[in-house]
């Protein structure tokens, strides 16, 4: 029990404290202890009513006697659960416009739909109607939602557009040109987008700019954003992972993950974990503290998704599987699996948030099947609430949108901001430390005992002769070094074979001829 | 086999009628919530943001009097209250509120000098030039005071004697009084001769003050530059510290009647503990020329200075350098500022013949604020205060328009002082060690201290 409360603690205090005793200043040490002792407060506070805030239980899934958990069937679980849950499980068959991939609003409400041939569409979840469907007759390679259900944009054939709700169109993004993947960074109301010939764009959806454009310089098949930091990770064609964040045109990590194609990409909601897939068939699932392997699992996967809970699902051709943390043994084991009917060509495997629910799209259709254990039990009302009313979703929007954050926010660790950097070491050292520098360094060598060497070589006159030599060689490194100091700092002095414009010539230093 | 899955039905999580509130829940994990950090530190950009936009302290002018304020007094009494004198020996009485004159008390023949007011808020004492001392009833204000502005009240009594006055206190608890002049006079409503006078040296004394919790404590400031303890249980003052420039006035500290804080002429502002004179525990300093007049806000978290730059500042108690820098074009000289009773706001006298209302915060609202707002601010407040050191916040929340002459004036000041620094450094650098010691500034401005 008192073990319980304390992960729970952990839990809120989002990390690990200051560190205090490197402090020499008194003051500031003891009103941060102050601050640190609230927050440990806070977090005990946080943790303790937790059980009246969050009445809910997670789902979840045990097996009795011999049985495994992987052997339970779908019809097995829709005979034991609700009638409300068991309407969760359904396939919509439609065999003429896919493969289909799918995508969830953040509160897990709505779902948008959309076929290679051309059908995009939002359903309701919670009254399971169909909300608006259109035919846009090109292809459709992907959907995905804005910040809320009213907007979503889809990857057609020559450019991306922005739709609402309604199915009207309302932007043609043409800078992002034949778009393979799209995401939608919510806190940041970015939609960042990876084309054909590998160019990243982001583009800021309130004011319309083009934040970012980089050249990947390799074609990719897998985008995925890591929720907790905002970093864009690209999945490659020769293998490699990059990181990017829209305000540097260079990859932040670039990591060689398989020996082949990139296939599938997911991130851990906490940031710490991702899972790739390539099609050198294996799943690689990585720590992004260490950038290590944590696990490598046979198998292939044209779609991976981690859940809110840290379930990991991954599709390939009919058959899906869904793995689950082993908290004994630190690693990802079987948990779940599902297959389709024979012909079926897995396209998307998605959590949904908030519900144990997998949607899948797939090449016949899209279904979704119960992943007990899956979604956090207990939303947050004023973080994704999906029993938004109309009016808390208008609220909602201008919040969002006064927490917008800047481009520059995304970075690896997210944690920086607002810390200090320590106190940069001087570049250049001083006069007198370059003095005892050298200082030190000549007695060093007068120091040295000089070998005794074969008698016509061994003149005193020689001797001091050499002692002289080699101080000269022991301070040389360091006269090198300030001439070049000195002559760096002339060169950028104006001089005439600097090319300068004809008005500015009369003030450059002439030779003395 | 087991299972359970996540079954939310529709009536658990609406509400029932279209009447009841929406139904909230929460979940504070921070997984749900990413880039925690970096929202909170936007939010602070924008709270630093949001105060500089609502910055607008000035209230308004009170513009009645026909020459510079020369003091003023709050009526301990009453909150909207507060009096005035000026150079030409008029005396008012004004309703901040309705920024109107009250009431008139005409008599004094030259500058009146010295103004205050009894505790309970009855009666009123004005000291002048004109070697007078004079006592006044307060009008208790009605309602219809404020239909008949321009009535004039006729003094209780007026006692004269042979030297020009420059400074009047009340006793916080109790009927005397003590007025500053050629010497100190320490006076009881009833009499009309003093009860007693102090005198040490020969040099005027330009403030007198009561300190608020021990009723026969007593601090003067004199022309000699001097800072002196009087105890009225005593027949002689208690002790004297001689600073290197003059004390223009002085401000008991309200809630820690031990200290208190000088007004000086060399521009910055002393804080002393009165059992330790010898050394000043703080110097506040940012003014540009002298000093002219302090006062504590009820508080004792902060106070307000008027100097000669023509500006108002705000520091806190123990700070360096103040929190709030108050000017306008037309505003000149300041000799006299106030906090308010409610520690709201600050009034300012000056030679431009106006009384100015200024807020004590800057973007403060003023009205009637919703406990919604009001929690708002609280936090806005809170996420300043964390983010202040982080450089992109701290400009914002420092920055403050200065006049081009203060501004010039103080580059100038610290330019002084970056000199005389390093003229110190290099002196100290080419002298044996030990030989040259260099006082802080709380201790170098102190020429001694007598018993």
């Amino acid at each position: 029990m008192a073990d319980d409360l304390e992960a729970k603690v952990k839990k809120y205090l989002r990390g690990e404290g200051a560190n205090l005793e490197v402090l020499n200043d008194k003051k500031l040490k003891t009103q941060l202890a102050i601050r640190e002792d609230l927050y440990g407060k806070s977090a005990k506070a946080a943790a303790d009513v937790e059980k009246w805030l969050m009445p809910s239980e997670g789902g979840y899934l045990e097996a009795e006697g011999i049985e495994k958990t992987w052997n339970i069937t779908q019809e097995s679980i829709a005979r034991e659960v609700d009638i409300l849950s068991s309407k969760n499980q359904h396939d919509i068959i439609l065999p003429d416009l896919g493969p289909y991939t799918v995508d969830f609003t953040s509160s897990g409400r709505y779902m948008a739909i959309a076929g290679r041939k051309g059908h995009l569409a939002v359903v309701d979840l919670k009254n399971m109607s169909l909300v608006k469907e259109i035919q846009v007759r090109e292809t459709v390679r992907d959907v995905v939602f804005l910040h809320n259900e009213l907007f979503y944009a889809a990857a057609q054939k020559k450019y991306p557009y922005i739709y609402n709700q309604d199915g009207t169109e309302l932007h043609c993004l043409k800078e992002h040109g034949p778009v393979r993947k799209l995401q939608f960074l919510k806190n940041h109301f970015l939609l960042a987008s990876i084309n054909k010939i590998g160019h990243l764009h982001y583009q800021d959806v309130t004011a319309g700019q083009i934040v970012a454009n980089f050249r990947t310089a390799c074609r990719s098949d897998a985008m995925r954003v890591n929720p907790f930091n905002g970093v864009v990770s690209l999945g490659h064609s020769v293998g490699t992972v990059t990181m990017w964040k829209p305000t540097s045109s260079a990859p932040l990590v670039k990591m060689l993950c398989h020996h082949g194609p990139i296939s599938a990409l997911a991130f851990h909601s906490n940031g710490h974990l991702m899972a790739t897939a390539g099609r050198d068939r294996k799943i690689k699932i990585w720590d992004l503290r260490k950038y290590d392997t944590l696990q490598t699992l046979p198998g292939h996967a044209i779609s991976l998704d981690f859940s809110q809970k840290g379930l990991l699902a991954y599709g390939n051709g009919s058959s899906l599987r869904i793995l689950r943390n082993n908290s004994d043994s630190q690693s990802y084991e079987r948990y779940m699996s599902h297959s389709f009917l024979k012909g079926y060509q897995i396209n998307k495997v998605l959590f949904r948030p908030y519900e144990d629910v997998l949607g899948i799209g797939h090449s016949m259709g899209w279904s979704s099947i119960l992943a007990p254990g899956s979604g956090e039990p207990n939303f947050d009302s004023w973080v994704a609430n999906p029993f938004e009313t109309s009016k808390q979703r208008r609220e909602k929007e201008v919040k969002s949108l006064l927490d917008k954050l800047p481009p520059d926010t995304i970075m690896l660790n997210p944690s920086k901001i607002g810390s200090f950097k320590p106190p940069r070491k001087k570049e250049k050292p001083t006069k007198e430390e370059r003095e005892a520098e050298i200082e030190a360094a000549v007695t060093a060598v007068k120091s040295t005992e000089v070998k005794k060497k074969t008698k016509g070589r061994n003149k005193p006159s020689r001797r001091a002769k050499k002692r002289q030599e080699s101080i000269a060689m022991a301070k040389r490194p360091f006269l090198e070094q300030q001439m070049e100091e000195y002559n760096s700092g002339q060169k950028r002095k104006i001089s005439e074979e600097v090319q300068l414009p004809p008005s500015l010539q009369r003030f450059a230093k002439r030779k003395v001829v | 086999m087991r299972v359970k899955v996540i079954s939310r039905s529709n009536d658990e999580f609406t509400r029932e009628r279209s009447q009841d509130l929406q139904r909230v829940f929460r979940n504070f994990d921070p997984n749900l919530r990413p880039l925690g950090k970096a929202v909170e530190y936007v939010r602070a950009l924008n709270a630093a943001k949001l105060d500089k936009i609502f910055a607008r302290p000035f209230i308004g002018a009170m513009d009645g009097h026909l020459d510079a304020i020369s003091c003023m007094a709050k009526n301990p009494n009453y909150l909207k209250g507060i009096f005035s004198g000026s150079m030409d020996g008029d005396i008012r009485l004004w309703d901040i509120a309705s920024k109107r004159t009250v009431c008139q008390f005409p008599g004094h023949q030259g500058a009146v000098r010295g103004l205050t007011a009894s505790t309970d808020g009855r009666i009123l004492v004005s000291c002048g030039t004109d070697c007078t001392v004079r006592l006044w009833t307060v009008p208790i204000p009605t309602l219809e005071e404020f239909y008949s502005p321009g009535k004039s009240s006729e003094p209780l009594a007026i006692y004269t004697r042979q030297n020009a006055f420059r400074a009047v206190d009340h006793q916080w608890d109790g009927e005397q009084f003590a007025t500053g002049g050629a010497q100190v006079d320490l006076w009881n409503h009833n009499r009309s001769q003093p009860i007693k006078s102090f005198e040490w040296g020969t040099d005027t004394i330009l403030s007198v003050k009561f300190n608020p919790g021990e009723p026969n404590i007593l601090a003067t400031s004199a022309s000699d530059r001097s800072i002196t303890i009087y105890d009225l249980r005593l027949s002689s003052p208690v002790k004297k510290v001689i600073l290197m420039t003059k004390t223009n006035a002085i401000a008991w500290n309200p809630m820690e009647p031990m200290n208190l804080t000088a007004a000086n002429e060399d521009t910055n502002c002393y804080s002393f503990d009165y059992r330790k004179l010898g050394e000043a525990k703080n110097v506040h300093k940012d003014h540009v020329s002298a000093v002219m007049d302090i006062d504590y806000s009820p508080t004792g978290r902060e106070f307000v200075t008027g100097s000669y730059d023509r500006t108002v500042r705000i520091f806190p108690y123990n700070g360096g350098h103040s929190r709030e820098i108050y000017h306008t074009k037309r505003m000149q000289r300041v000799f006299c500022v106030k906090f308010s009773c409610d520690a709201g706001y600050v009034i300012s006298g000056s030679d431009d013949t106006n009384l100015r209302v200024w807020k004590a915060k800057a973007s403060e609202q003023l009205g009637v604020v919703l406990p919604r707002e009001k929690r708002k601010h609280e936090y806005d407040e809170s996420l300043k205060n964390r983010y202040k050191h982080i450089p992109e916040v701290k400009r914002i929340v420092r920055h403050r328009h200065l006049p081009k002459l203060i501004f010039k004036a103080g580059r100038l000041r610290r330019e002084m002082i970056e000199a005389a620094k390093k003229k110190d450094e290099r002196r100290k650098a080419h002298s044996a060690p030990g030989k040259v010691v260099t006082k802080p500034l709380r201790l170098r401005r102190t020429v001694k201290e007598i018993e």
